[in-house]
């Protein structure tokens, strides 16, 4: 029995939302139970926005994640609100870029991803959130990771499936960041 | 033995309810007459308000329904809506179109739905028994404004036609009177006007029947359409206020 | 087996209302349900429906009446404050015995509120809400895949008994994503003689009307009205029942916050706690028989809701009173964690 709470936060308009999509379709694709809560309202319109997944081989109970095993910060309000609801030996993936920020906690795994200025480098600069995700697949194992094209083409829009190779190069390379 | 005078079929046999010489019993056989004449009795759904003419689902012989206060517009969109080929009309009083059912009213003809509205305006809540209305006229006692409608404090009266022919949805959009006999006679055609507009699928029409309320103005039935004459045409003046198709031909 | 896709709830629920054979939506703008608006506006015009959007909550449940009247299948949608407004439309289309279907995806109140998940609309779903003696039949899903379910369930029961049928959701079920497989609708059809289609000179005038001046006859009406009810009491009441069999405490929670209890009934099972949940699907009829039963069998019951203490008042009428009942709730457009619930499992079990 496995069970995967991850935990994606940051501004509107950082993807956070889409990545968690993301995960969600990826859980879906392999057979596994899903949920996936945004944030909603006002708060999203400019503030942060977050949002709850949980992928299981059990069905899932509340789709409301209070303690995460995986925590992504895209934003350090998201990062001081979050970190410390983290599990024990859970894992804190934050872009370093954006969150000058260390994390004093001992009892957990951090992963400083300079995921904005990778983004920025590789020519999609939007594509921070993908990186960011990218390593929380690598570091929780809570999907497989083969097979993201698949995934991204069962809810990408086909008037933007130009997308999808940058999204499945951006996975990979925070898949394949050391650090 | 040649008829020379009968009861249109599209109402039923019931008795009824309103005062001695209130106008209500005229404009419903010329609802009437107009159903009959164009033959749609048997498509025609009616919409009854709450006021006088509540129990309008027990005089017309076609299927009605019975709507909430100032609800009938919203209720007649539902209904044609899912049945585009049926003739949908409501019969509301002005306290339902003019003050509750405002906004039912404005939107109604905004979306241009395909209905038919016979607003009956006697300036007076007469069901609840003679109280101010949206129409009442300035200085008009009634029994919420005992000492005359003061202007000042609740505001005029609106004058319906006017205020919805400034709108670009409705088709139709006329004020008649049924005081005398060629008001009345003028009343028909413009109803008969207002079901045709449907049935050719051009629109809302509206056509306001300025009426009288002898019971609740206090005044016999005689007097009362004087009062109509004397006083309220001159404050909602007759006329054909807007017609789409009728101003297209003329360009 | 149909294919899972992952939905929001609310879009499930627009999705099952069109397989139920919903082909006209009226509704207005209102967080945290406008993607079922959005789904309707996109869909119905494809498949030959009509979706409008009303100038108000008032005018877009007398659309719906209007539509109901004509035997049609029609729905609307609305968030608390807005259901507030259609309760006028809701007693009309009860008392003229019609069907109808609503969703009322909650937020907190009263007021304005806020707009977070809530359940403290459960009094106005199922005590009336509306002037006058009547009942709807309200579904409370607990996950996207009862989203449609229950929608389609809707549909059905409100023909049959000629009522209306609200799924009462929340934010939460609302918004969430979770994989939904779509199996054929079951679509029951019942004559309806009674439908505004024109009498074709065919039969008498039908009437729909809620007016019985003679008060003789509007308490016939009534009585006869509530002996329908009674049938619903007796065939419809749908609950499930988790780890219950040899249960000492029992937690009964509905929609989300029965979701929060699960967890919460897993963890105090790990501590050695012999406690279960019961799960109302129905709220009205309230599954008054399982509570009974189970009032034969536990110490004590809990109430977990999202508002100040509502259903728990059911819970004591169903049990009539004979094991106490405590509340564990949060308020507002919060959700209780399943720390909470866990603490007032133990606190149970201590007997406090």
């Amino acid at each position: 029995m496995k069970t995967t709470q991850i935990l994606l936060a940051g501004f509107g308009g950082q993807g956070v939302l889409f990545a968690g999509k993301f995960l969600a379709y990826k859980g879906l694709v392999q057979d596994m139970q899903v949920s996936w809560l945004p944030s909603y309202g006002p708060e999203m319109r400019g503030g942060t926005a977050n949002c709850n997944v949980i992928l299981s081989d059990t069905p899932v109970g509340s789709p409301i994640i209070t303690t995460p095993d995986v925590l992504i910060a895209m934003n350090l309000p998201s990062l001081q609100k979050f970190m410390d609801t983290v599990a024990p030996g859970g894992t804190i993936i934050l872009d370093s870029t954006l969150i000058q920020a260390r994390v004093e906690r001992t009892d957990v795994k951090v992963c400083y991803v300079p995921a904005t200025q990778m983004a920025k480098d590789a020519g999609f600069a939007t594509l921070a959130n993908m990186i960011l995700t990218g390593k929380a697949l690598k570091e929780s194992a809570c999907a497989d990771f083969a097979g993201n094209r698949e995934t991204l083409e069962t809810f990408i829009p086909a008037k933007k499936a130009n997308l999808i190779d940058a999204n499945c190069q951006a996975l990979q390379m925070g898949y394949d960041f050391e650090g | 033995m040649a008829v020379v005078f009968e009861k249109p079929k599209a109402l039923t046999d019931a008795v009824l309810h309103y005062c001695p010489g209130c106008p209500h019993g005229i404009i419903h056989r010329l609802v009437a007459e107009a159903i009959d004449e164009l033959g749609i009795q048997g498509k025609t759904i009616g919409v009854a308000p709450v006021g006088c003419a509540v129990m309008a689902y027990d005089y017309f012989a076609c299927d009605m329904i019975e709507a909430a206060h100032g609800r009938a517009p919203a209720v007649a969109t539902g209904i044609k809506r899912c049945r585009p080929d049926n003739i949908v009309f409501t019969y509301q009083g002005d306290g339902d179109l003019a003050s509750i059912g405002m906004a039912e009213t404005v939107h109604s003809a905004a979306r241009n739905e395909n209905i038919t509205i016979i607003f009956v305006n006697n300036a007076i809540y007469g069901m609840t028994g003679g109280q101010m209305a949206p129409t009442s006229l300035p200085g008009q006692v009634t029994q919420t404004s005992p000492y005359g409608r003061d202007v000042k404090h609740c505001g005029w009266p609106i004058k319906v036609c006017e205020m919805l022919s400034t709108l670009e949805g409705p088709e139709y959009i006329a004020r008649v009177a049924v005081n005398n006999v060629k008001n009345v006679k003028n009343a028909k055609k413009a109803i008969k006007k207002a079901f045709e507009n449907q049935i050719q699928g051009k629109g809302f029409s509206l056509v306001e029947v300025v009426s009288a309320c002898p019971t609740n103005w206090g005044m016999t039935p005689q007097k009362a359409l004087e009062w109509v004459e004397s006083d309220m045409l001159p404050y909602y003046p007759i006329g054909v206020y807007k017609d789409r198709s009728a101003a297209k031909e003329a360009e | 087996m149909a294919q899972r896709v992952l939905m929001k709830g609310n879009e499930a629920i627009a999705e099952a209302a069109i397989r139920a054979g919903c082909r006209h939506y009226f509704g207005y703008p209102i967080t945290p349900q406008t993607e079922i608006a959005a789904y309707m506006a996109k869909k119905m015009p494809k498949i030959g429906g009509v979706f409008l959007q009303a100038e108000s909550e008032i005018a877009s449940i007398n659309m719906v009446y209007g539509a109901a009247a004509t035997g049609c299948r029609v729905m609307t949608s609305s968030s608390s404050p807005g259901i507030s407004l259609k309760t006028e439309g809701l007693s009309y289309i009860a008392g003229s015995d019609i069907p109808a279907f609503v969703v009322n995806v909650q937020r907190g109140g009263p007021g304005l509120g806020g707009i977070q998940p809530s359940q403290s609309d459960y009094f106005q779903a199922t005590k009336g809400g509306g002037h006058g003696d009547y009942r709807m039949i309200v579904l409370a899903p607990a996950s996207v895949q009862e989203m449609a379910s229950l929608t389609i369930k809707g549909f059905n029961l409100a023909d049959k008994y000629l009522m209306t049928a609200m799924i009462l959701a929340d934010g939460t079920i609302g918004q969430m994503m979770e994989p939904i497989s779509f199996e054929d609708a079951e679509i029951e059809h019942y004559e309806k003689p009674w439908a505004l289609t024109g009498t074709e000179g065919k039969r008498p005038h039908n009437v729909v009307n809620s007016l019985y001046l003679q008060p003789d006859k509007l308490e016939i009406k009534n009585f006869e009205r509530y002996e329908r009810y009674k049938i619903v009491e007796e065939n419809e009441p749908m609950w499930e029942e988790y780890m219950m069999e040899d249960a000492e405490y029992c937690v009964v929670a509905f929609g989300i916050a029965s979701r929060v209890a699960k967890n919460a009934v897993v963890a105090a099972r790990a501590e050695g706690i012999k406690v279960g949940l019961i799960r109302p699907i129905t709220l009205w009829p309230f599954p008054t028989k399982a509570l009974r039963k189970a009032a034969d069998q536990v110490k004590s019951f809990i109430s977990v809701e999202l508002n100040m203490g509502q259903m728990i008042e059911d819970i004591r009428l169903a049990t009539e009173c004979r094991k106490p009942v405590t509340l564990c709730n949060r308020a507002g457009g919060m959700i209780p964690s399943p720390d909470q619930v866990l603490q007032s499992i133990r606190d149970a079990a201590k007997g406090e």
